[in-house]
């Protein structure tokens, strides 16, 4: 039953990117921006999470929800000091600024604690059970739970509250959604720092079940959250989910297969193929271009 | 005729500033330490401008160049050390691999726009990364040993040669069909401009200098290594043209100077230099879009000058 043990192995990573592609696909969806600094507020939710399990000895549920709000308003930060005035901005412009904002994050961390990785202490009982024959631990079982309600919540927020609804009337069309009212501002701030919120949690997350923390971590799950965000369809909530599913699962199948060193690969010939064959993604609306 | 005027007074330029520091070498004014930083000065150079033909003259905004420097690099690298060829001809075969290798990152990706041409260069960047990770002849993750060859003379000829030719492609006709395509792609293809075909050219020829850079680059250290051709040195490029001027190739190289010099002085301290790199991109961004330069070109600023003093 090694494939069980792999395909739990391969969710749980999987849901990982998924936490994190979902920020990348809300805010992309609102404000056409690839906030790179993303997988660097997934690094910080990690480190605050570090933090409050091994210097301030907390549990794991009190150490995520402080990592989340701490994210969520360093996400707003980010958003009011980088991004606000490039609203209007090209898009290359915008995208150079969220390429600084992310080296900026990271090497201000590295310039206070320095570029060594931290071992995340162990918070969860970590045993393993076997179903039909397969070892499975309890801490993914626990990580996969986890994120299940962290989604659940986010498609409550979004479908059913107001903030929600102003959202998704953003997302659509930000000046007709003014026009009507909506405080365009404040709803990106929300996308913003929900967005942060998931990748922080997705930062405590990743430091439990991965015990292993660097400064530099955000890097590569950034690019691969946003991977997943583009298989899914930019733009599209259950997109992310799945697409990072996918992407966990395929990453943990080559290296399962032997070619460990290759799964990083795999995941940019995905996203090669996706955006020549289908740049729409999985979920995602094919909209033609206005001239 | 004054157009081949100043064209002639700028390879009298170009000869002048290669007599002097070689002059100074040669007089052991300027010891390793300096050669080496000018030689990699070079380098970054040849980078800055290899891009700026792409972001700056054809607005195809690729943020994987490093990918072409590896290619060029490593393959030079081959060329040399396992096949025993001449280092000029290892030069040309590290550009001409990273031309081709341009082309074919090119001709699929240069369909997407914006985000997505961006995102998916990076992607072909980390590909072509990994592949050398894990190719056991160039030494996988250790790297590969590699004889110091790199001179201030090939360094020096191979920024002329690049700017050169840069420049003088996009004074060409074809220069300004790409020039259009930055400006407006939907327009200039309804223009009758073959609007894939440029991007592509464009493409390709920064792919060839980015390689020729990456030659040099891999015989001035004794060892290259797969993780040094990752982002960051993507970041590193990108910096300087984005710095000098989206569409300023004097201000690529202005800026790839500079910061050359900053970087040496702050080599000791490397979270600095990135703190200083990431800042100062953010705040040209916010505050100038355009870059230092703009558009302009640094002759541009004396001529302006001119103008004021007649009116004067």
């Amino acid at each position: 039953m090694e494939w069980l043990q792999q395909l739990v192995n391969g969710i749980s990573l999987g849901s990982i990117y998924a936490l994190i592609a979902l920020g990348y696909t809300m805010v992309y969806g609102i404000i056409k921006l690839i906030n790179f600094a993303h997988g660097d507020v997934f690094m910080l939710g990690a480190f605050i999470g570090f933090y409050a399990i091994a210097r301030w000895d907390m549990g794991f549920f009190p150490a995520l929800i402080i990592s989340m709000v701490v994210c969520a308003i360093l996400g707003v930060i980010i958003e009011r000091v980088a991004y606000k005035r490039l609203r209007n901005a090209t898009r290359i412009a915008a995208l150079i600024t969220a390429i600084g904002v992310s080296l900026l994050i990271e090497y201000t961390v590295i310039f206070f604690r320095g570029a060594s990785p931290e071992a995340y202490p162990g918070v969860l009982p970590n045993k393993s059970i076997s179903i039909l024959g397969a070892n499975i631990s309890t801490q993914s079982i626990f990580i996969l739970g986890v994120t299940v309600v962290l989604m659940i919540l986010l498609q409550f927020i979004v479908h059913k509250t107001k903030i929600g609804k102003a959202m998704r009337a953003v997302s659509h069309d930000a000046d007709a959604a003014r026009l009507m009212g909506i405080n365009v501002d404040n709803t990106i701030s929300a996308t913003f720092a929900i967005g942060s919120a998931l990748a922080g949690a997705a930062g405590v997350i990743f430091g439990v079940y991965y015990t292993k923390i660097d400064p530099l971590m955000g890097v590569l799950p950034g690019l691969k959250a946003f991977v997943a965000a583009v298989l899914g369809g930019i733009g599209s909530i259950p997109g992310a989910m799945v697409g990072g599913l996918v992407l966990g699962v395929v990453e943990t199948v080559v290296s399962a297969l032997g070619y460990s060193l290759w799964r990083d690969a795999a995941a940019f010939v995905i996203l090669i193929l996706i955006l020549i064959l289908k740049p729409s993604g999985i979920f995602g609306k094919n909209a033609r271009e206005k001239v | 005729m004054k157009k081949s005027k100043s064209f002639w007074g700028y390879c009298l330029l170009a000869l002048v500033i290669y007599a002097v520091v070689q002059l100074l070498i040669s007089m052991q004014l300027l010891d390793l330490y300096y050669q080496n930083m000018l030689i990699t000065m070079c380098i970054n150079i040849m980078l800055a401008v290899s891009l700026h033909i792409v972001i700056g003259i054809t607005g195809q905004f690729s943020i994987g160049h490093a990918g072409f420097l590896a290619v060029g690099a490593y393959l030079s690298a081959v060329a040399t050390m396992k096949l025993g060829l001449p280092f000029p001809i290892a030069i040309l075969i590290g550009a001409v691999v990273a031309a081709l290798a341009g082309l074919l990152v090119g001709i699929p990706t240069l369909r997407l726009k914006g985000d997505y041409l961006a995102i998916a260069t990076l992607g072909f960047a980390e590909i072509i990364r990994i592949v050398f990770l894990n190719v056991d002849y160039v030494g996988g993750a250790a790297g590969m040993v590699v004889n110091h060859m790199s001179t201030w003379t090939y360094a020096f000829i191979g920024v002329v040669i690049t700017i050169l030719v840069i420049s003088n492609f996009t004074n060409s006709r074809h220069g300004r069909g790409c020039i259009a395509i930055r400006e407006d792609e939907i327009a200039a293809d309804a223009m009758g401009i073959n609007t894939t075909y440029y991007k592509v050219i464009a493409f390709a020829i920064g792919s060839f200098f980015a390689g020729l850079a990456g030659a040099i680059y891999a015989h001035n250290f004794y060892i290259i290594q797969p993780t040094t051709f990752g982002f960051l040195k993507s970041f590193d490029i990108l910096i300087y043209v984005v710095l000098g001027g989206l569409g300023s190739l004097s201000g690529s190289v202005l800026a790839a100077i500079l910061l050359t010099v900053v970087s040496t002085y702050l080599a000791n301290f490397p979270e600095t230099r990135m703190i200083i790199y990431s800042l100062v991109l953010i705040l040209v961004m916010l505050y100038r879009p355009t870059g230092l330069m703009g558009t302009k070109e640094i002759t541009d600023l004396f001529k302006i000058g001119k103008k004021g003093g007649s009116k004067a």
